[in-house]
């Protein structure tokens, strides 16, 4: 199979391999001319293309916001922005890899940026232990905001984590406060915060970073209360039914905005953000500017008012006694 | 007869919390298996006379147990569960909700409303774990959240006693919502100098801990009360190990810096009101 191809791509794959066999063939063999052939099958392929990414199943987008080749956090700052200084540490523990943050120029003007950060190989993989961080990762996330707030910056998140990470030590070091630290102080800050989910947004180990005045997610991105693997295993009792699992939960960007969870919906290139980081990130990059400037003509106080009524409100049930 | 007597069984140690029956006139503890009369346990504040095991209680229980008597005066009652995403896996969301109404007489997992103890007027938050695991959604999160307000409104402290499994799941990213929602209420109440008591009971994870249950002023536990946020099992099959005795129980929370005090039942209204009286002495 070609690299980076999803399971439910299986035909697009096949055919682009045709595609290229055929170029190959026309270029050798100077006798047949192909090229009729080759712009025939082109055609069919966007075709087949458009059919198929516009009417993707909620467990199709969960697996293209899980794709390896997603760009993650290091690769839109890259993009977007200048002069990015990584700042390390929790000042408790140590330093968690699966959060990166520090200071960068984005639009001339200083920002903190801080985001999930998933391995490419294995070995880095490892090291950022796949995007699930340690309760040290949430509260580098909040010194980092602490020191943005002081001194003024807004505040950018990127948020892409299967959840957070389900172990003894996490445990024992408290990853429930530290998670629940985040979320009240976030609340409370007097700065411009906007968070964009750009792959898996899960669980809590997502939220302790996206207590935003503004919360955007790539078209192709999810956002759950758990992973569709952990909701079928718990309401199915076998992690088989993950598909059915999030189709229930509606995870996707669209059901977040229907639900009023999120802001707004960035566009992603045609079959994934992997696809083209520069054309995706520029895409973040326009969206979030715009909200910021939105925001930058809040007061302190009325960014934290602005916070709260954003999530002050979220929540669908039936007041009989009325308010 | 024979030469080598049986050794009597070990003392069965069941891993299933299950909740007294209240009808039987003698009940086995769940922890140390001895057998109790019922009338003893209840009169223990349903705790077993002879391990201190703290059963788990509904949350009317819990109020009779803490409030002066008859001042509990419950707000937001009708607010009640839709089904905003027509989740449905083996059963309906809307037939589970039915169910859990029918077996415990409740609306939905929480219970919320004033009362005074020893006099001090509070707003008290009370979960019902037979409810659908304690779980939080839409209206747990918006019943907490009010209950904040409220306080903040009768300037009072605000005592919450959880027992959940954590954010429910069909209601999705809403209910992942409500930690947010519930944390931020407290910032208000924070500001506003009010003091929150959390008393976490058997037992409590998921997102009710990653949210308002870690964030009290105080954080209170009764004994051995599973507190986490991932749960057990998920951490077993994750790292492929057995988890070490005494793993996220309260004691073990206490050592590792993430409570106050542990507090058996008996002693936990005296010290909830001793440190309210503590916070009011300005």
């Amino acid at each position: 199979m070609v690299e980076g191809y999803l399971e439910f791509e299986k035909p697009l794959a096949e055919l682009e391999r045709r595609i290229s066999e055929l170029r190959q063939m026309n270029a050798v063999e100077n006798g047949v001319n192909l090229s009729d052939d080759i712009q025939r099958l082109e055609k069919k392929l966007a075709r087949m293309r458009r059919d198929l990414y516009s009417g993707l199943n909620r467990w199709q987008r969960t697996q293209i916001a899980r794709h390896p080749l997603r760009p993650y956090t290091l690769d839109y700052i890259q993009i977007l922005m200048k002069d990015f200084i990584e700042l390390h540490g929790d000042r408790c523990f140590g330093d968690d890899r699966s959060i990166v943050g520090g200071t960068a120029w984005f639009h001339e003007k200083p920002i903190m940026v801080i985001g999930h950060q998933k391995g490419r190989n294995t070995k880095e993989k490892v090291s950022r232990n796949f995007g699930m961080p340690h309760p040290e990762g949430y509260r580098k996330a909040l010194r980092l905001m602490k020191l943005a707030e002081r001194f003024h910056l807004p505040i950018l998140t990127l948020v892409d984590t299967p959840g957070a990470f389900p172990g003894i030590e996490a445990e024992e070091r408290g990853q429930a406060e530290a998670i629940a630290r985040n979320l009240i102080e976030m609340s409370d800050l007097t700065v411009p915060v906007v968070t964009v989910i750009t792959g898996e947004g899960g669980s809590g180990g997502a939220l302790a970073l996206a207590v935003a005045n503004r919360v955007l997610m790539l078209e192709n991105s999810i956002y759950s209360v758990i992973s569709p693997e952990g909701c079928a295993a718990i309401l199915w009792k076998s992690q088989d039914y993950a598909k059915d699992a999030a189709e229930a939960m509606k995870l996707t960007a669209r059901d977040s905005l229907d639900n009023g969870i999120v802001e707004e919906v960035i566009k992603e290139p045609l079959g994934g953000a992997h696809l083209d980081y520069q054309e995706t990130a520029l895409n973040v990059g326009e969206v979030v500017w715009k909200h910021l400037e939105e925001l930058s003509a809040l007061t302190p106080e009325e960014l934290v008012e602005d916070r709260w009524a954003k999530f002050r409100r979220i929540g669908i049930f039936r007041d009989e006694a009325g308010r | 007869m024979s030469w080598f007597r049986k050794r009597s069984a070990p003392p069965e140690k069941s891993d299933s919390r299950k909740v007294v029956v209240p009808e039987g006139l003698w009940i086995k503890c769940d922890n140390c298996g001895e057998i109790v009369y019922s009338k003893e346990i209840e009169r223990n504040l349903k705790t077993c006379p002879k391990c201190d095991y703290h059963f788990r209680i509904s949350a009317k229980e819990r109020i009779r147990l803490l409030e002066d008597p008859g001042t509990f005066e419950e707000f937001d009652a009708r607010i009640l569960s839709e089904d905003p995403l027509n989740f449905r896996d083996s059963q309906k969301y809307r037939d589970r909700i039915k169910n859990a109404v029918k077996k415990t007489g409740l609306n939905e997992a929480v219970l919320s409303g004033t009362c005074t103890l020893d006099g001090l007027k509070i707003v008290l938050v009370v979960f019902d774990f037979f409810f659908l695991g304690g779980s939080m959604a839409s209206v747990v999160g918006e019943k907490v959240t009010r209950a904040v307000e409220r306080a903040i409104q009768e300037k009072c402290g605000i005592v919450v006693i959880s027992s959940s499994g954590g954010a429910r799941m069909q209601e999705g990213a809403l209910s992942l919502m409500q930690m947010a929602k519930t944390s931020a209420a407290l910032a208000r109440l924070r500001r506003a100098g009010l003091p929150f008591i959390s008393v976490l009971t058997d037992p409590t994870t998921g997102g009710v801990t990653a949210s308002f249950a870690m964030l009290g002023d105080v954080n209170l536990a009764e004994p051995k009360a599973l507190i986490g946020f991932a749960g057990p099992r998920v951490i077993e099959q994750t790292i492929r190990q057995e988890l070490p005795e005494g793993f996220q129980r309260s004691e073990f929370l206490l050592e590792h810096g993430m409570i106050d005090k542990v507090v058996s039942r008996k002693e936990l209204k005296k010290t909830i009101v001793a440190l309210l009286k503590a916070f009011k002495n300005q």
